[in-house]
């Protein structure tokens, strides 16, 4: 009975489960060391703000896991080198993202105003004006391109994926449109030029026109997530469909395609943002102009990222004017941008299956 | 409504592989029909070859009569989206549409061949439909939210409505219950006793008890060897077949000696 007893209560001091232990706020102690370490040599030195945290973060790598080895010993040792590095690059790479956000914002704020969102630049000279001809040309320009772009690269994705699986075209379609994926957009903005001068003769500038480059950037990346979300889809639902007595074209679209809307509409609203700030193709073919143009079938149209080019590199006289309005502009276009890959994460959570009770 | 289904000689084909071999029976009308056998046997591909759904598979072919109502289900003139309008399927796994709530999955068949309907008849549709398969008391508070967020057993009774919502002559489950629990199978067990009544049924199972508990006649296939095609060894009433079935294989199956 005793012996029994013993075994009992002796059983877990036989199995050890606790090891010794960095207390929590240990990183945080490390990490006030490590910048107190850099900063005060830093200081008295008058070193730049870059080394000081290079150096703090060199203290910090190498103190953590030395301390941790010492008391923790090595698996936990090596696991905090690795958190510790992981961290670093992941603050390395917000470097530039950080840096780029600040220098727009900072030099973009302060001309934003009514005017600015309100007034084209037509007859203005120095001080003034805005960027609404801008924003409403790259508005059109990229509506139009999502309207070529997406019916034609949510077809082929769908031809891809329902009708051709596995045959030699298919397989010929989707190399051609890894092949797309890489055309440099200067390219594209050569082919529309190219396209458009056989029908309307040189010096042709069309909104239009920048549409149709923009598209050819846009098709391959709309059939790749189409592709990718339509092979989602479990072949159970189909089959389901198809034993009700359903045509396969009705199930595609009524139930294939649903299904996987979420991830087409996400990726349509990606491509758009990745379009949005395209330049290269619309000097070619879009131009730039002082003036609104609502037409994207006649005359030059002018287009944010366009607008910011010529605004940086001919501000006129007094040039600060100029290149304030590019850097306003410059703000505006991130913001369109972030707003559209906003959009679609809400696009993603309102079209996504839904599982709640 | 319900029809028979002849069966004469029929080989199924994968590419150059044939599954299965020489199949031929005659399935009652108004009856379950249960299909037993090893694991690749080929009894789920010659449930689906009663509708045509393994022509989902690329490169799958039959030879031989499936003959419903004096009508060759492999005839020229055949349109196989009208065969599986008139022969549903239920799957091992149930599958409910996710983009859909409980109502509409109860009608998709409906829906997704454009039927046009008054909602009183389509609400009439969706609690005969569910009713019929012992689903309606759980859901009927629930019917707009999503299909998927009931239990499994309670989704493979939504599938099962589903099914017969459109009112087919014959009802093929393949291994309806294989994902489930003991309770929902014994549920959905009634629910075939039940539907006896109105469909054929046919079912493939893995569990010897359920061919007894629920078929009235009882196929067995098995492989010759790995590599064959399988084939049908024994075709007979299931009362006859689990007491005294005529072939020695089909005994040493279902007694548990092999498989």
């Amino acid at each position: 009975m005793t012996s029994t007893q013993d075994r009992v209560a002796a059983a877990p001091a036989s199995i050890p489960l606790t090891r010794p232990q960095l207390p929590s706020w240990a990183p945080l102690l490390v990490a006030v060391v490590a910048v107190a370490a850099a900063a005060l040599p830093g200081l008295l030195l008058g070193w730049g703000l870059a080394p000081m945290v290079l150096i703090a973060v060199v203290i910090f790598v190498v103190a953590l896991p030395t301390w941790s080895s010492a008391v923790e010993g090595s698996r936990k040792a090596q696991d905090r080198l690795a958190a510790a590095l992981v961290w670093a690059g992941f603050g390395l790479a917000m470097i530039p993202l950080g840096t780029l956000m600040w220098q727009v914002i900072s030099n973009g704020v302060p001309v934003l105003s009514a005017e600015f969102f309100t007034y084209s630049m037509r007859n203005v000279v120095g001080e003034g004006g805005g960027i609404y001809h801008a924003i409403i040309g790259t508005v059109i320009v990229t509506a139009c391109a999502a309207l070529i772009s997406v019916p034609i690269g949510v077809m082929a994705g769908v031809y891809l994926i329902e009708y051709g699986a596995g045959s030699r075209i298919a397989r010929v379609v989707t190399f051609l449109v890894d092949v797309m994926t890489g055309i440099p957009s200067i390219v594209a903005g050569l082919f529309a030029y190219a396209l458009f001068v056989l029908f309307f003769g040189p010096g042709v500038r069309m909104g239009i026109g920048g549409a149709v480059a923009l598209s050819v950037l846009m098709i391959p990346i709309v059939v790749r997530s189409t592709e990718e979300m339509l092979k989602l889809v479990p072949d159970e639902l189909r089959e389901a469909s198809y034993a009700l007595g359903v045509p396969k074209w009705r199930t595609i679209t009524k139930v294939v395609l649903p299904t996987a809307m979420a991830g087409i509409v996400t990726g349509v609203t990606l491509a758009v943002a990745r379009v949005a700030g395209e330049t290269a193709p619309l000097l070619i073919i879009a131009g730039d102009t002082d003036s609104v143009n609502f037409n994207a079938f006649a005359e030059r149209m002018a287009t944010l990222p366009v607008y910011i080019y010529y605004s940086y590199m001919q501000p006129g006289i007094p040039p600060e004017f100029g290149q304030e309005r590019a850097w306003g502009a410059a703000l505006v276009l991130i913001a369109i941008v972030m707003a559209l890959n906003i959009l679609a994460r809400f696009i993603s959570r309102y079209f996504a299956p839904k599982t709640g009770r | 409504m319900a029809k028979s289904i002849d069966v004469s000689n029929l080989d199924i084909y994968y590419g150059d592989f044939k599954a299965v071999e020489d199949v031929s029976m005659t399935i009652r009308a108004r009856s379950v029909t249960a299909f037993i056998g090893p694991s690749g046997c080929g009894k789920s591909t010659f449930l689906r070859s009663l509708n045509r759904m393994h022509e989902v598979i690329p490169g799958a072919r039959v030879e031989g009569k499936v003959v419903v109502e004096g009508q060759d289900l492999y005839g020229d003139q055949v349109d196989p989206v009208e065969v599986r309008r008139q022969i549903g399927m239920v799957f091992q796994r149930p599958n409910p549409f996710p983009t859909m709530s409980i109502y509409e999955n109860v009608l998709a068949g409906n829906r997704l061949n454009a039927k046009k309907m008054k909602k009183s008849e389509a609400d009439d549709i969706v609690e005969r439909s569910l009713k019929g398969a012992n689903l309606w008391n759980e859901v009927k508070d629930r019917l707009g939210k999503p299909g998927m967020g009931l239990s499994g057993g309670q989704q493979q009774r939504l599938c099962i409505a589903r099914a017969i919502a459109v009112e087919p002559q014959v009802l093929l489950m393949d291994e309806p219950c294989s994902a489930l629990d003991p309770i929902s199978t014994s549920a959905i067990e009634d629910l075939i006793h039940e539907l006896k009544s109105d469909y054929t049924i046919v079912i493939v199972t893995h569990n010897m008890q359920q061919a007894a508990r629920v078929s009235d006649e009882t196929g067995f296939f098995n492989l010759k060897a790995a590599g064959q095609p399988g084939h049908l060894v024994e075709f007979n009433s299931t009362q006859k077949m689990f007491a005294n079935p005529d072939n020695e294989s089909t005994e040493a199956y279902i007694s548990g000696r092999f498989g």
